[in-house]
């Protein structure tokens, strides 16, 4: 894990900017990332491996990756990265796809058109759930 | 050149073969390869995706006509091993993407092989019917029931060929047992057991016995709020079938025997390199964390990835590593930006070459590199269409890290993050290598003169 610093100073010596890269000589690139971490977003816990960010990895089983509100401020987004959003139940599950699904389309009145309950649906009248029950295109 | 002498001189030269998938803009999700793994003899060589489904492609018989072209692979069989479930309990979704396959050693004409995605393991049967019974009694050639009262005389059925058709059946499925996500399968070399792992813990399992399975490793702390640390990747010894290693977040690996105990929790070896306090930075934990361990083929070194860095271990020795190779040391100066996209998540995995001598990891920009082990020299390549000329051979890339950018090299901020090569695969005995680049699979070969 010990890097040798020597290795590091080399990249950040550009042509152009010596008289900067001589101050930031003895600063790792890390840590000038850490600063820039830091300054764009300020309520940023010390220690990202603590056990609130474990556990709510281990809800997602991945690092850090979900769909989050846009609504929400950036500094928010970050903390809230690993968790995996929890559904009350299918149903409730089943809405906020939906819900996903139509942010997309503008909001337009009720399709006065649309007809329900006209026939009795069957298993082949169902769009396929996931475009993965087609066959891989590896295989094509 | 001879092939199979896997050495990594300036005589290598690595040539595109063949390149599965589709061209396309804006990828299906499904459709990200999410594994590759060749079988044993390297006949067979597996993918596995987000869509939960596996494909096999089979290397075909080198003929005699085409000597300069060694034997392509085509598709041999392809599946849909998981299928996306909800858990009704806890209100999850599952996902049907498969984690990790992993072969058995042949040992009959069928093939076998593990698929897992991040509850379930399955065991898959893939065989092969070029024969089939004709001359039925009591049905005709159409399968439609004969009546019984015009039989007048009785035959034997009798096998004839019919053409090649290639079956996948589920032969066992061990399910329920890891409460969290499976990260890693291995079988042991035993090839009567094998071990599941998760992020706290690792279950062993018997091929035969899918309602029962030993908790060999657990680390789940009694009060969560104490948790420090998650596994990332198991791998049992390719010849002790009573060792296995497991890999942690904190870039820490344990080597366990099962002879010592029945439960693992108290490690035989603790392989840790001391980290430099006045290095340490809020990524540091995060880059440390080890996406892949990987035995060699000698079983005398273990192959460890973290984010930045290739690193391999002997056995002997626990306090650091014998080699620490840089995948792209590069990003260190753009670790704020790949945190915010997540991209520093990322788990890249390892391969050895079937001699040791080399390893290979991938990158981005469909980057991916290899270290020659005994001369220390590394190539960095790339896997893309515009190389995708039969036999064309693939030409070094270079990152250029500041400062004036010469003609064929590409600069940091114009690496594409997006493309990524997490999994690769080398053949065990030839220079032929998968790699999977979202969602197609390159397959690249050494020169043959």
């Amino acid at each position: 894990m010990s890097q040798k610093q020597e290795e590091e100073n080399p990249a950040e010596e550009t042509g152009e900017e010596k008289q900067d890269t001589q101050e930031k000589e003895g600063i790792l690139p890390e840590r000038a990332e850490e600063a820039k971490l830091k300054a764009k977003y300020p309520s940023l816990g010390q220690k990202p491996g603590g056990s609130d960010f474990l556990m709510k990895r281990l809800q997602k089983g991945v690092w850090g990756i979900v769909s989050y509100p846009l609504s929400l401020e950036p500094k928010e987004v970050l903390r809230m990265k690993s968790v995996e959003q929890k559904y009350f139940d299918s149903g409730d599950y089943n809405m906020a796809k939906a819900k996903m699904k139509n942010k997309q389309l503008p909001s337009a009145g009720p399709d006065k058109n649309l007809v329900t309950g006209d026939h009795i649906p069957t298993p082949q009248d169902l769009p396929q759930r996931k475009s993965s029950l087609v066959t891989s295109k590896l295989a094509g | 050149m001879i092939p199979g002498i896997g050495t990594l001189t300036q005589d290598t030269l690595w040539c595109f073969s063949q390149v599965k998938g589709t061209i396309e803009i804006g990828t299906t999700e499904a459709d990200i390869i999410s594994t590759v793994e060749f079988n044993h003899t390297g006949e067979l060589l597996a993918t596995g995706d987000k869509g939960g489904r596996v494909v096999i492609f089979q290397r075909e018989q080198e003929s005699k006509n085409q000597v300069h072209r060694r034997g392509e692979y085509n598709v041999y069989s392809t599946f849909q091993s998981h299928e996306p479930e909800f858990d009704y309990l806890k209100s999850l979704e599952i996902e049907e993407k498969i984690n990790k396959i992993r072969w058995l050693p042949q040992q009959n004409a069928a093939y076998f092989l593990l698929s897992t995605n991040d509850k379930t393991v399955k065991l898959w049967k893939v065989s092969e019917r070029d024969k089939r019974p004709e001359g039925y009694n009591l049905k005709d050639e159409e399968g439609r029931l004969r009546d019984p009262a015009t039989i007048t005389t009785l035959r034997v059925p009798v096998l004839r060929p019919m053409d090649l058709m290639v079956e996948a059946t589920p032969r066992r499925v061990f399910a329920n047992a890891h409460t969290y996500h499976i990260n890693s399968i291995s079988v042991n070399s035993d090839y009567e057991t094998y071990m599941s792992a998760d992020d706290l813990r690792i279950n062993l399992w018997n091929f035969e016995i899918t309602n029962q399975s030993f908790n060999i490793v657990d680390i789940k702390p009694a009060n969560m709020e104490e948790l420090t640390e998650v596994i990332t990747a198991a791998e049992f010894h390719p010849h002790h079938c009573n060792t296995f290693v497991y890999s942690s977040s904190k870039g820490t690996i344990r080597l366990c025997d099962m002879r010592a105990s029945a439960l693992c929790d108290r490690h035989t070896k603790f392989f840790e390199e001391p980290e430099d306090p006045s290095n340490r930075s809020f990524f540091s934990e995060i880059i440390s964390s080890i996406s892949d361990v990987k035995f060699s083929h000698s079983g005398r070194y273990i192959m460890t990835r973290d984010y930045l860095t290739v690193k391999v271990w002997d056995l002997n020795m626990e306090n650091r590593p014998i080699e620490t190779y840089q995948v792209h040391d590069y990003l260190r100066s753009k670790l704020c930006s790949l945190y915010e996209n997540d991209c520093i998540f990322d788990k890249f995995e390892c391969v050895w070459n079937g001699s040791d001598s080399v390893i290979m990891t991938g990158s981005y920009n469909n980057f991916f590199r290899m270290f020659d082990r005994n001369t220390k020299r590394d190539v960095t390549l790339e896997a893309s269409r515009e190389n995708s000329k039969p036999r064309a051979i693939l030409k070094p890339r270079k990152v250029c890290v500041g400062g004036k950018r010469r003609k064929d090299e590409i600069s940091v901020d114009s690496l594409d993050f997006s493309k990524k090569i997490l999994h690769t695969a080398w053949h065990p005995s030839e220079n032929i290598i998968a790699v999977a680049a979202t969602n197609n699979l390159y397959i690249f070969q050494d020169k043959v003169n």
